[in-house]
């Protein structure tokens, strides 16, 4: 009796699996986790969806038969139904079973919720004093992402780079308003607020270069403003061995600077970019424009255009037609000929092979 | 009515219901209230779904949409939903306890009128081009830094609604507790009273909150308060509890009263006694209970910590258990019935599939740790509209499609009742389903557009399509109303036949002292009761044909009212106009003035002569 029970109970998990997995993008669809936090929250779905569906098509069996059985076109205009007070036996059982449903629920529920919310080996160090996890300072600013890698003294913008397959830990903060930092296919969010910094870890087991675009996409959850919708950040993941080479070269990026002798769009960005926003990748969080260093690399311009030249051209022309309400001014003075050299500089500017 | 009444003027018929106090009028005007403002958020609904009809869409602009969604919220919870179920609350439950008004009257017509203008105030933004655009929830870190004078109408606004919700929600409770005829114990009421009570008591705790929430909110914006600049040592995480400790609650406050609703629909139409009457009003009161216990579920991504999380996770699961007994007793009421598809039957049994999805959901969300991937993505829109479309939205159709015949005098088409419900029942799920699936695809809530290669086209297309159906829906409905009230043929006390409770043994509409005598309960369904036993009427009087005292009518709540209303305006103008300051406290000035005239003058109503009471049942050809 018992096997026939757990049988059944596999049947249907795997049912749901089908049901719900086969959908979505795996770059960025919670239900193909790409880690195991997102697994244990997917796992948690599995489970509440199949109860949940017990509830439902209980309650849907009795509310068929009752609506086929007892139509008065079917038991006749003058039938009087006898007037029942209720059941003690019944209400019991309907009180019970739910309860019992909610408690198999609710342990693992209290389980994953101190699993997920563990941070304690965040600040955890090796005999030399060096830090033994990564962890990624994460700021929410208007309508772009920076992240610092505080113990290797860099800093990036937009595309988080992380190491594959260990925990990598978070302090997230807003610096204007509040927003959200959600990586759907790696796991659920965490809010960044203003006033407060949550940390919380995430694991990265599938490699993104396999992905659509090479990247998994980030997320803000939290209304923020107009662009709201248009603050998207992108997630890399990779070995840990190309990890630390990455880190490498974004260290060997120190001191670098626009030079305002040269005769290309270096020139140009020497002159008014570089007053927000920085081309080496050494530093720290706090910058009034997204760090520039990487963004050769990058996949998306403004965190949702096209990775173009053309895109470039656009946002710097007009970047409130693009992203209503971001703290960029625009520079519709540019020539042509001095965008063009402008997005060529930029599209230069790159760490990785 | 009498025919006296058909003779005013026009100018006095507006006179009448501007000083009326009969709670049958205040509640028609909360229900068009109510119903005007539904159609106008159901306009802001469709304008949001043809933007998302496809990606990269530029019907409208990222502030405009933001200001649509900030809207339609708003308007749907405070100015649509809570005022068209007051208004069905203040028609029916005092003939449903044999009472002949409300216990204050005049207030009743202050909350009716602080309700109007505050939603009139509130929609005055789009007139001044400065909308509320940080969410119904209006998160402070974004609320505060809001340019223009948006937030300022949705405080002010809210605040005068409010006072009238929570000036309706102790109306009712003192109603309820001290003006039940004799023999209506508390265990005799009907659930829809019962439901009714238990929401009022849930407004009078949970309006409390939003208000202080709301007066901080004005006093940051308005008058350099900073209790929510963290840069001045303020906090913004306090007024997401603030605003959920209200905003928990407020879900149950629509809630309850819809199931009050299917609780009457269901043995009217199923012929058969209520299953359970008892744990039905233990559940209601439980639920009420809980329904203050959780809401920092709404707050599980704002890292409130493992060991708070996992309380309130537990806390929200636990709601399941008694409103899944609910859903039960319903199941057994209508099992071994005889049931009958009317159309207020027909959205009762569409409610039962729908709620239970959306509460189903509600409880996945309970599981904290799969709630921070659901949380504020497309999943949260889908269960939030399954709960309230689901539930609300098709109680408030049951509902006043059952009452209209009551209330008007006039009974609404059945085909074009049964085809708004398939419409709108249709639409509801093709709008909703798919939207639990793009929330999984890692679909952000409240974005005003989306790119294209994200595999969320098809999912919105179809939920466009969903949200037009339903539009057509409420269309029809309208038609429906403006058709059967040209027509207008005379409705029986008793229009569908089986009814059970107090209001279906006195005409429709009823006289405006309810009941020419008192009548005598002595048991649940007592209609039913007297109908089984050989008593036609339906009614046992518990007194002789006498004089009956009646309270006299009152401009005065709505001068009040406007006093508010334009001192609003002065507090928001107050800084950079000259007229500002002036404004604000001639409106405040104003009010006290009528607040006065109220305290100084005693108002102490009107008898209705013996003579004229039994006139009217001749007429009517009742018995004494």
């Amino acid at each position: 009796m018992k096997r026939l029970k757990n049988w059944r109970l596999f049947s249907l998990l795997a049912a749901l699996t089908v049901f719900l997995a086969g959908c979505g993008q795996e770059e960025l669809s919670t239900l193909l986790p790409a880690g195991q936090v997102g697994q244990d929250q997917f796992n948690l779905l599995l489970l509440s969806s199949a109860i949940m569906l017990l509830v439902i098509i209980v309650v849907v069996i009795i509310y068929l038969i009752s609506l086929v059985r007892f139509r008065r076109s079917k038991v006749g205009e003058d039938h009087m139904p006898e007037q029942v007070e209720g059941s003690h036996t019944l209400e019991l059982i309907w009180t019970t079973i739910p309860i019992i449903l909610v408690l198999i629920l609710a342990v693992p529920t209290v389980y994953y919720t101190y699993k997920l919310g563990d941070v304690t080996a965040m600040g955890a160090v090796d005999e030399d004093g060096n830090a033994e996890n990564l962890v990624v300072d994460v700021t929410a600013k208007l309508y772009w992402w920076e992240f610092e890698y505080p113990d290797l003294g860099i800093v990036t913008a937009q595309e988080l780079v992380v190491p594959m397959d260990e925990k990598v830990y978070f302090n997230l903060l807003a610096a204007d308003v509040k927003h959200s930092f959600w990586i759907p296919a790696v796991g659920g969010k965490l809010d960044t607020n203003v006033e407060n910094v949550n940390k919380f870890y995430l694991t990265f087991e599938k490699d993104s270069k396999n992905l659509k675009d090479g990247v998994f996409y980030g997320k803000c959850a939290e209304l923020c403003g107009p662009s709201h919708a248009l603050m998207d950040f992108k997630v890399k993941t990779m070995p840990r061995a190309e990890f630390d080479q990455w880190v490498v070269a974004m260290q060997a990026t120190d001191g670098q600077m626009a030079d305002a002798d040269a005769t290309d769009g270096e020139a140009l960005f020497a002159q008014s970019c570089i007053g927000c926003h920085a081309v080496s990748g050494v530093g720290t969080t706090g910058a009034a424009g997204p760090n520039l260093a990487t963004f050769g690399d990058r996949n998306r311009v403004a965190g949702y255009m096209d990775h173009t030249e053309e895109s470039i051209k656009e946002w710097i022309k007009d970047t409130q037609k693009y992203k209503p309400g971001n703290t960029m001014p625009s520079f519709p003075q540019y020539s042509e000929a001095e965008l063009d050299a402008l997005a060529v500089y930029l599209m230069g500017l790159k760490v990785e092979e | 009515m009498s025919s006296v009444a058909q003779k005013r003027s026009f100018g006095a018929t507006v006179w009448d219901w501007m000083t009326t106090v009969d709670h049958k009028k205040i509640g028609i005007l909360y229900l068009l209230g109510g119903l005007f403002f539904f159609v106008l958020g159901g306009i802001e609904a469709l304008i949001i779904r043809l933007q998302l009809l496809k990606p990269n869409n530029d019907l409208v602009s990222a502030g405009l949409f933001n200001e649509l969604i900030t809207m339609h919220g708003t308007t749907m919870i405070f100015l649509a939903a809570m005022p068209i179920l007051f208004g069905l609350m203040n028609a029916i439950m005092p003939l449903q306890i044999g009472a002949r008004d409300v216990a204050f009257p005049f207030i009743n017509s202050l909350g009716l009128w602080m309700f109007i203008f505050g939603g009139i105030f509130l929609n005055l933004s789009w007139f001044f081009g400065q909308v509320p655009d940080a969410g119904w929830t209006s998160y402070t870190s974004l609320a505060i830094t809001s340019e223009g004078h948006g937030i300022d109408f949705y405080a002010i606004g809210l605040q005068i609604a409010g006072g009238g919700t929570l000036m309706a929600g102790i109306n009712f409770l003192v109603t309820i507790i001290n003006m039940r005829a004799p023999g209506m114990t508390y265990m005799r009421m009907p659930l829809f009273t019962w439901t009714t009570f238990v929401a009022s008591a849930l407004i009078l705790f949970a309006f409390p909150p939003l208000t202080i929430g709301l007066f901080m909110l004005t006093f940051d914006r308005l008058f350099g308060g900073n209790f929510f600049d963290h840069t001045m040592g303020g906090n913004t995480i306090i007024w997401e509890h603030i605003f959920w400790i209200f905003g928990h609650p407020e879900v149950y406050i629509l809630i309850l009263p819809a199931f009050g609703i299917f609780s009457e629909v269901f043995p009217i139409f199923a012929r058969k006694r209520l299953f359970g009457y008892a744990s039905m009003v233990f559940a209601t009161v439980l639920i009420g209970f809980l329904g203050f216990m959780v809401w920092a579920h709404h707050m599980f991504t704002v890292g409130l910590g493992p060991t708070a999380n996992a309380i309130f996770a537990v806390a929200t699961m636990a709601i399941a258990v008694p409103t899944g007994v609910k859903i039960f007793n319903w199941l057994l009421t209508i099992w071994g019935g005889s049931i009958k598809v009317t159309v207020p039957m027909l959205y009762a049994l569409g409610f039962i599939p729908s709620f239970v999805m959306g509460g189903v959901t509600g409880i996945m969300q309970g599981a904290a740790p799969l709630d921070y991937q659901l949380h504020d993505s497309y999943f949260i829109v889908a269960h939030f509209h399954y709960v309230i479309v689901g539930g609300v939205v098709l109680g408030i159709f049951s509902g006043m499609t059952l009452w209209w015949p009551k209330m008007f005098g006039v009974m609404l088409s059945e085909t074009l009742g049964k085809w708004t419900f398939w419409f709108f029942f249709i639409g509801f799920h093709l709008t909703f389903l798919i939207q639990h699936w793009l929330g999984f695809w890692g679909m952000p809530r409240r974005v005003w557009t989306y790119m294209d290669g994200q595999g969320w086209n098809s999912a919105n297309f179809i939920s466009t399509i969903g949200a037009m159906l339903m539009g057509i829906g409420v269309i029809i409905f309208l038609i429906n109303v403006i058709k059967s009230h040209v027509q207008k043929k005379p409705v029986p006390n008793d229009p569908w036949g089986d009814g059970r409770t107090l209001e279906w043994a006195i005409p429709s509409p009823p006289p405006f002292y309810n009941f020419a005598q008192t009548p005598l309960v002595r048991g649940l369904d007592s209609v039913w009761i007297e109908k089984q036993e050989g008593n036609e009427s339906g009614l046992t009087p518990a007194e002789p044909v006498q004089d009956i005292h009646m309270p006299n009518g009152s401009i005065i709540p709505f001068l009040m009212t406007l006093g508010i209303f334009v001192a609003g305006f002065g507090a928001m103008y107050r800084l950079e106009t000259s007229w500002g300051l002036p404004v604000l406290v001639l409106g405040l000035f104003f009010t006290f003035a009528t607040m006065s005239a109220r305290s100084l003058k005693d108002d102490l109503g009107f008898y209705v002569k013996k003579e004229q009471v039994l006139k009217d049942l001749k007429e009517k050809g009742g018995k004494i």
